[in-house]
Order: C-alpha cells, then structure tokens, then sequence
C-alpha cells in the first residue's frame, strides 16, 4: 500500500509514552496524525504533527486538510497538571469538541481513554467491578469530576451517534518506561508513603501492553465500554516494595490525618485526592475486554516492577 | 513483606505447607486472588488458628465428605459468638479436611474494611466484605462461601436467644439458584458458650461505629465447639417472588436446626 492510499488516524496526547508506543504499532499500516496540546511532537519524518488545543479553532483545520478516518483519544491533560478547572476545560469539553468534529467530518471510528479512578475507591467497592458498576469517583472529590464526565459525555455520544463507533476503555495502572502518571512517578520515588495498616489489592499493566490493547481495540473495532487489566493482582505496599521504595508510613487515623498530611507533602506522586486509592481496593475485571478481543497481557508485574527496581539500582530514577 | 517472610519461617511447618499446597486455589504471580487472599498468608493463619482450633475449642466435626472436591459451593450456618470465631472454625476445618481440602471464604461486616490492619488480614486469609456481587464473582470462579444469612442479629444475640436460629436474609438463595449452586448447610455448637452475652452497650457501640458492643467475657471462653456438615441441597429456580425464596430458605433453616439439635443431644456438657 502506498502511503497515499493509507488510510488516516488522528492520535491526541501524541507525546505521551502510551502515544508513542500506539504510533509505532500502526505507523507501517496507517498515515498517523498527530496532535498534542503540550507541544509539537517529533517523530519518523513525513508524519503530519501538530501543536493544538482542541478547544481552540485552529483544531478544525486539521480535520479539514486531513481525511481523518479514526481518532485514538489519549490526550488528557494529567491530574497533577493543573486546576481541576482548567482540566474540566480541557478533558471535557474539548473531548465534546473534537466528537463533534469527529461527527461532523465523518470519522467512523472513535477510541477514547478513560481510568479505572472512575470507579471511585471505597471500603465497600466489590472486587472485579464490571463496566456496568456505577461510576462514583465525582463523589470523593472535585478533583476527579472531570474523569467521570469524560466519560459521561463519551456515552452519550456512543449511543447518540453510533456511526462514530466509539470504544471506551478503562486501563487499570499503567507502568512502565517513559509513564510519567501519578502511580508511575510514585514507583519511580525512593520513598513511597504508605498508610499504616492499609495496603489495597491493586493491578498494574506495562504501557506496551495497554498500546497492544489500544491497537487492538481500534483494529477490531467492537464499540463498547471495556476495562483493561490483566488477571494479576498485587497489594500495594507489596508494590512499592517490589519496585525497590522504602515504605513512608503514614498515620491512616484520624480520617482527615493523611489528606492534611498529603496536602503538606505536596507530592505530584501522592496527591490528596487519590488518598482513598491508597487505601481501599479498586480491582476491576477485565474479562469483557479479553474474551472480545481475544486479548492477553504480555508483560508480567514482575517486568513492570523489575523496571522501576533496576533503574534506582542504576541511579537513572 | 518481611514480616510475612519472617513469621512463615518460624511458624508454617512442613506438613502445614504441603496441606495448603494441595487446595486448589488459583492467584496471581505474587500469591494474591482480585480479593487480596494471599497463599502465604493463609498458611501462616492457619498454623496460629491449629492450637486454638485443636487445643483451645477442640473442635470436633461430622459431616466434611459431604464437601465436594470442587465446584462453586455455599457453606450457610448458624452465626453465634459475638466474634466472627465460627467463620474461622469452618475455614480451618475445611482447609484440613482429609477428604477434600477447600480453602472457604467467609464474608464479613461492612465495618471491618474500614478497620486498620484487619482489614487487610481478614482479606489476606480468605475473608471477604459481605457483598452479593463480591459473592456471585466467587462462585463465577468456582470458590466455596460460608454465609451466615442471620448476621449481626445471629453473632450478637444474648444468652437469652442461645440456639434460637434468627431471620435468615434471603439473598443467599437468590444467589445459589442464579449461579446454580449446591448448598451445604451446617450446624455449629458450642460456640454459643464461648462469650455468653448478658445485654449490649448500644449506645457507645454507635458511637464506636461497631455494629454491637456486647457485655461478655474479656476472652472467648474455651467451650467444645461441633461442627456438623450436612449433605448438599440443590434449590432449582427460577425464584418468582420473595415467598418462593423464603420457602426454599426455610427448608435450609429446617435443616441447619436438626443439625444443630442432633449435635446438642450427643454433647456431654459445655466443655467436653
């Protein structure tokens, strides 16, 4: 095939580690556009980059010069990076933006990632939370809203416009080489703080693996929502251990001890919000996701810790 | 991590490790199952559980080859003692039975995910929070469960009510018929007279976020507790109405009280 005749995806986040990892799987069989919000990404020469918020108009002109067939939605301004309201602005009402572009110049397929933090974490959360479990993170705090809404607005658009065949996917922790989310800036850490007599079961999958699952969800396109995660689980103060922290423990009582203590720390790694993730367990099944795309990990935990393990050996983390 | 490495060194025997190593339990790569059951952990409970089970209650049990080798399973009992100590007399028992070794998870109180520390141990033995979806999941993957479908009305019940079966939920057999599971029921004695409980403290239990508070012996006392595993009962559905589910629970009910009367006629007293 010529690369004329390759048909064009759009990929958002384009800089990200997860991105880059998705690119180079479909770069020899799809013309890949990409677009970032932090800055004009560099990849193989020829590949059409572009530095662009969504909300901004300049954004349209990319659908109009290209004949996008596919978007891959991995752009998501990042927990740490900002208020919660400029992440509303960001994630959720660019998402909207770009599926109305996306509507609007005929694009026909949509992959769009979500988090398993919409779930919410509580003591009373089941273990295996299937796709069809209420979504209750906006009830711990402001800060997540913006990941539940995403994803509200996601299924709207999912059965209001069939047409764009819209996959959500859920990710467990993503890990690994380049990851820089709050979980993988926390492994990366000597220190990891912990709560005192809580440690939450907690799964974990390598980027390469969730890049092969993005792949695979766009090439076989089954529109849905989907959890992505292996059939592995660890405690969390089991993996912090494993990827070589030193345990920083942490009073767990009284309730409102560890949020004041996080907002003193002031940790990119650690932040106040996601205090409850370190505490109750968020285990999700990923079966769906599995039987319907004939899908398996290939990366063990033990690859994703030994990561972290070996880069403090070396100094490099 | 180390605690756990140091204390299955000093603890867990030979013949403890090979017992455990026989139950077919599926976990991940470090030991654990979605729920936070740990192999290591659990034989490290169960080598502390042995002399509480076979010195301190000196359990003696009937019935455990009524246990099937596999397959999905719903262990339903009278609940009786103030503390959960039943639960971990069946798991113990099932563990080592000589017929078919079962590691069996019990269900716990809303309160104890929230507790420190107990929590994360009650999950890393096999016990998990007290949930429908939680349970169905299990039996999905062939676990064996132990309900006691009276609760916190049966555990915390006075002296006054010893023996006295309490109202049953329903959501148990609901289960069994969806999930198309056999139930075993059982009848426990003796443990009844491990905490004899004259009245509760409501008030500061409220206070203390506990479900009860009762006014009892400091320790469990060291009463001859029976286990009787009756034979399975396979319920066929579907179940119409709350009144078909009530009956078929109290045909259940029926047969855990026989079992628990035969075992209070051929015990000596409370001790022996």
């Amino acid at each position: 095939m010529s690369e004329v005749e390759k048909p064009e995806v759009l990929i958002t986040g384009a800089g990200g580690a997860l991105a880059q990892n998705v690119i180079n799987q479909l770069k020899e069989q799809y013309r890949v556009v990409l677009v970032d919000f932090r800055r004009r990404v560099q990849f193989d020469e020829g590949m059409s980059s572009y530095r662009v918020e969504y909300n901004k108009r300049g954004f349209e002109d990319i659908f109009r010069k290209h004949d996008i067939q596919a978007v891959i939605h991995l752009g998501r301004m990042g927990l740490y990076e900002s208020t919660h309201r400029n992440r509303y602005n960001h994630n959720v009402l660019g998402t909207q933006r770009l599926l109305d572009l996306c509507h609007k110049y005929d694009v026909h397929q949509v992959i769009v990632l979500s988090t398993f933090f919409v779930y919410g974490a509580s003591p009373y959360n089941s273990a295996l939370i299937s796709e069809d479990q209420p979504l209750k993170a906006s009830e711990l705090t402001m800060d997540l809203v913006d990941s539940v809404e995403l994803e509200n607005l996601a299924n709207i658009y999912l059965w209001k416009y069939p047409e764009l065949n819209i996959t959500i996917l859920r990710p467990c922790n993503i890990a690994g080489p380049g990851v820089l989310n709050s979980m993988s800036l926390l492994l990366s850490n000597s220190l990891a703080p912990v709560l005192i007599g809580f440690s939450p079961m907690m799964q974990f999958m390598h980027v390469e693996d969730i890049a092969s699952a993005i792949v695979v969800a766009f090439k076989e396109n089954h529109p849905g929502i989907y959890n992505v995660a292996s059939d592995d689980w660890i405690s969390y103060q089991e993996a912090v251990v494993q990827c070589g922290c030193t345990r920083l423990l942490i009073p767990s009582a009284p309730e409102g001890v560890p949020l004041r203590i996080s907002k003193m720390l002031g940790l990119k790694a650690w932040p106040s919000y996601l205090i409850n993730y370190y505490k109750y367990p968020v285990v999700i099944d990923g079966s769906l996701f599995n039987k319907t795309f004939n899908y398996k990990p290939k990366r063990s935990l033990d690859d994703i810790f030994s990561y972290y393990r070996e880069k403090k050996a070396l100094g490099i983390l | 991590m180390k605690i756990r490495s140091f204390l299955k060194r000093r603890l867990v025997s030979k013949e403890t490790e090979a017992v455990v190593d026989k139950i077919p339990k599926p976990v991940g790569s470090f030991g654990y199952d979605a729920w936070g059951f740990n192999t290591e952990a659990y034989k490290i409970g169960i080598s502390l559980f042995r002399p509480i089970y076979e010195k301190y209650f000196r359990v003696e049990v009937t019935g455990l080859e009524n246990i099937p080798e596999d397959g999905r399973l719903l262990l339903i009992a009278n609940h009786s003692g103030q503390l959960p100590i039943d639960g971990a007399l069946i798991g113990y028992a099932l563990a080592t039975s000589p017929h078919a070794p079962r590691a069996v998870r019990a269900m716990i109180e809303r309160f104890f995910p929230k507790a420190p520390f107990i929590g994360n141990i009650l999950n890393e033995v096999g016990a998990v929070l007290g949930d429908p979806v939680n349970c169905a999941k299990m039996l999905d993957r062939e676990e064996a469960i132990v309900v006691f479908p009276e609760g916190i009305r049966g555990s915390g019940k006075p002296w006054s009510q010893r023996y006295k079966l309490q109202r049953f939920g329903l959501g148990f057999m609901h289960l069994a018929v969806q999930t198309n599971t056999p139930i075993i029921p059982v009848g426990i004695v003796g443990c009844e007279e491990t905490m004899p409980t004259l009245f509760h403290l409501n008030g500061l239990a409220k206070l203390l976020g506990m479900p009860y508070l009762p006014v009892t012996s400091p320790i469990p006392l060291p009463a001859k507790v029976h286990l009787h595993f009756g034979k399975p009962m396979v319920f066929e559905g579907p179940i119409e109405t709350e009144d078909d589910a009530a009956i078929n629970v109290e045909r259940v009910k029926d047969e855990i009280n026989t079992l628990i009367q035969s075992g209070l006629e051929a015990r000596n007293g409370w001790f022996s």
